[in-house]
């Protein structure tokens, strides 16, 4: 039943207007060359592009996304109750994440609602790593190193993202394990008698997460602070100024647009992360996205996973707008 | 509060190569100085030596007596106008001005006061909200002038500053940054290729080529008694004779040229036998207008004539591929010889040089 209501309307809508494009096929077709877009491309391309752009913009990202919004807006129903009387829209998943089941002793739902905090602002956290460890690579790239120096940097940058997301993660664990390197070296020098378990710690999910995103958080910098006329940054060394000034009163504003483009990325990247906090992180700690990750897929329940990624997506949104309006960046220039 | 500069001995290499090649001078106190050479002479490394971003190889920078090395260029009392003048676009014309200020600690109040002190100094009132960008060529020069005294500098160095401005502007601020520059009273070093800059600002101008501060001196030294064929060809417009020294006797020198023997100051004490080049400037060049004598005769073909209002410019055949130049003023006492005829040109003695040869300035 559900299949037929979309075919009957496709019909429809191809009966009414198969007609009327026969009958004026020379003059739509002369409208279409007569658009600049399609004159400057060409028909080919423009039609390549637009089709590019609608099915990646409308099929691949926002169709599937209000196909989710819909169901987390419903109830989780067995296959035969669907589109029975059972079958209406409902607020029940939100309610869940935050006063969890009517029958609990909480009001809130305290373990979802901690996991959920904790992953944002363990998220900002990290991109403000990033951004502290970033910024002076990004600077140097830019402005101090010259030619060669700066492609062989860029090299050994890219090069360690070739190895694939697990891998990655699993030599994190490595490193970090009880017999990894961090606690060999320590304990080889006798700073510890014991070994320390960074991944009960989480140490290793921070690190391995920080170290995930390093590329986009350099590169919108350094395009940004490559633009930047190194005189400027001369002009205000002669006038007296520190070095911490400099970056402060002239290279940062003028690498905004990066900086805000690079954070963004890395805050939105990390709070969605999933395979780093599977592999890294400690037994007890949970990521959102794997409580996200488990209504999905052990718990069986789409509309409530749905719901919850809805809110860390729109939550996600909301904090990168307030924190874009406060250092007064606007949207057009983190696409610069 | 102004300060003396002394440059002692002063050589910078970048690998192999000189760019600054035992450099010696002392820039006194309040003096407009100029450094005048082709790019890639080692103007720019001097200025940079001056201002701290750079240190020299051998011998020292120093600034009031001090010796700078080691010092950087926010610790010196220098400051520096930049070629693209450098300010900061994002910050207003009040803000950009006051930077040093800020830096230095100075009260957002004492700041915009002082601001707004200089920019009536630099007749910009009231333009201290605006930005950077909303200034024409000729106020951000003014703006890059008043933000480099904000700091109160001893020395002041400016950096080919005038080159991006189109011509009106260039000689209007050649004569603003002069009265600025007395206002002041501090010292001024200015680098520049332009030599009409340097000669109607400085009170001495250094003229560098290759590395070589060929000669140092004021405007009318450096243009009537250059000691170098590098600053003769260089500052100006001349005309060159080569050939070997025949007869020398102490003040004046006879050289043999293509012309026949040609005689001139002999500043530089040649010696017979010496390859040597006459320089006579254009100007110093007369017609046979009824006088038929001077100590210099020579005889050759109209080439070429450029009428340039008050004077008319004519080319005459010279030795190699470049013409002698002469310049006829248009008073109407006399009519010059026409294109393809031949005539005498005549010159005194002591409107001409004789130096030693030596590599000569790239038209």
């Amino acid at each position: 039943m559900s299949e037929f209501l979309p075919l009957f309307l496709a019909v429809l809508l191809a009966i009414l207007i198969a007609p009327h494009v026969q009958k004026h096929a020379d003059r739509i077709w002369l409208g279409v060359t007569r658009i600049n877009f399609v004159q400057r491309n060409g028909v080919f391309v423009s039609t390549y592009l637009v089709v590019a752009v609608v099915t990646w913009m409308l099929i691949m990202i926002v169709l599937p996304q209000i196909y989710m919004i819909d169901f987390s807006f419903r109830y989780n129903l067995l296959p035969n109750e669907i589109g029975g009387p059972k079958d209406v829209y409902t607020l029940s998943n939100y309610e869940y994440l935050i006063f969890g089941r009517p029958g609990d002793e909480d009001a809130l739902n305290w373990l979802h609602l901690k996991v959920f905090a904790r992953t944002i602002i363990v998220s900002v956290l990290i991109t403000l790593a990033d951004f502290a460890i970033c910024y002076p690579i990004a600077y140097y790239m830019a402005q101090v190193a010259k030619g060669g120096k700066a492609r062989l940097l860029v090299l050994c940058l890219i090069l360690p993202f070739w190895v694939n997301e697990i891998l990655r993660a699993f030599a994190f664990r490595i490193l970090f394990g009880s017999g990894g390197v961090f606690n060999v070296v320590l304990q080889g020098l006798g700073i510890i008698d014991q070994p320390i378990d960074f991944l009960r710690a989480d140490v290793g999910l921070y690190a391995g997460l920080s170290y995930a995103y390093i590329l986009l958080m350099i590169f919108p910098i350094y395009n940004a602070v490559e633009s930047l006329d190194h005189n400027q940054v001369e002009a205000a060394r002669d006038l007296g100024s520190p070095w911490w000034r400099i970056h402060y009163r002239v290279v940062m504003p003028h690498a905004k647009p990066g900086i805000a483009s690079g954070c963004t990325m890395v805050f939105m990247l990390c709070a969605g992360a999933l395979a780093a906090p599977q592999i890294l992180g400690g037994p007890s700690s949970l990521w959102f996205t794997q409580i996200i990750y488990q209504w999905f897929n052990t718990g069986g329940n789409w509309s409530r996973g749905s719901a919850y990624a809805f809110v860390l997506l729109i939550c996600c949104i909301i904090f990168v707008m307030l924190v874009m309006k406060l250092f007064k960046v606007r949207f057009g220039e983190i696409a610069k | 509060m102004s300060a003396d500069v002394e440059l002692d001995h002063v050589t910078i290499r970048f690998g192999d190569f000189t760019a600054v090649n035992d450099a010696n001078l002392k820039i006194e106190q309040g003096e407009f100085f100029s450094f005048l050479g082709p790019s890639g002479c080692g103007k720019t490394t001097i200025l940079r030596a001056v201002s701290g971003f750079m240190d020299p190889t051998e011998g020292e920078v120093r600034i009031g007596g001090k010796n700078m090395w080691g010092i950087g260029p926010n610790k010196r009392p220098t400051a520096l106008i930049f070629q693209n003048l450098a300010l900061f676009p994002l910050m207003t014309v009040a803000d950009n001005i006051a930077f040093g200020l800020e830096v230095r600690g100075v009260s957002k109040f004492e700041r915009r006061k002082r601001a707004d002190e200089l920019l009536n100094l630099i007749a910009l009132p009231d333009q201290g909200d605006k930005l950077v960008g909303a200034l024409s060529g000729g106020q951000r020069q003014r703006v890059a002038i008043a933000r480099a005294l904000a700091v109160e500098p001893e020395v002041l160095l400016l950096d080919e500053p005038l080159s991006a401005l189109d011509l009106k502007l260039r000689q209007h601020m050649r004569t603003e940054l002069r009265s600025i520059q007395q206002r002041v009273g501090i010292t001024f070093i200015y680098i520049t290729h332009d030599q009409g800059e340097a000669l109607t600002m400085s009170d001495r101008i250094a003229v560098m080529s290759a590395g070589i501060i060929q000669q140092v001196g004021d405007g009318t030294t450096i243009y009537n008694n250059p000691s170098t064929a590098f600053v003769a060809s260089f500052v100006g417009e001349n005309n060159p004779f080569q050939g070997t020294v025949t007869n020398a006797d102490g003040d004046y020198a006879v050289i043999e040229s293509k012309f026949g023997p040609l005689r001139g100051r002999n500043t530089q004490g040649l010696k017979d036998g010496q390859d040597a080049i006459l320089f006579v400037r254009p100007e110093a060049l007369t017609l046979p207008n009824g006088v038929q004598q001077a100590d210099n005769v020579i005889e050759s073909v109209v080439t070429n004539e450029e009428f340039e209002g008050h004077f008319m410019k004519l080319h005459f055949k010279g030795e190699g591929a470049k013409p002698i130049g002469l310049s006829v003023t248009n008073d109407g006492s006399y009519a010059p010889p026409q294109l393809g005829e031949t005539s005498k040109i005549l010159f005194d003695a002591d409107r001409a040089v004789v130096l030693p040869a030596g590599a000569m300035a790239d038209e």
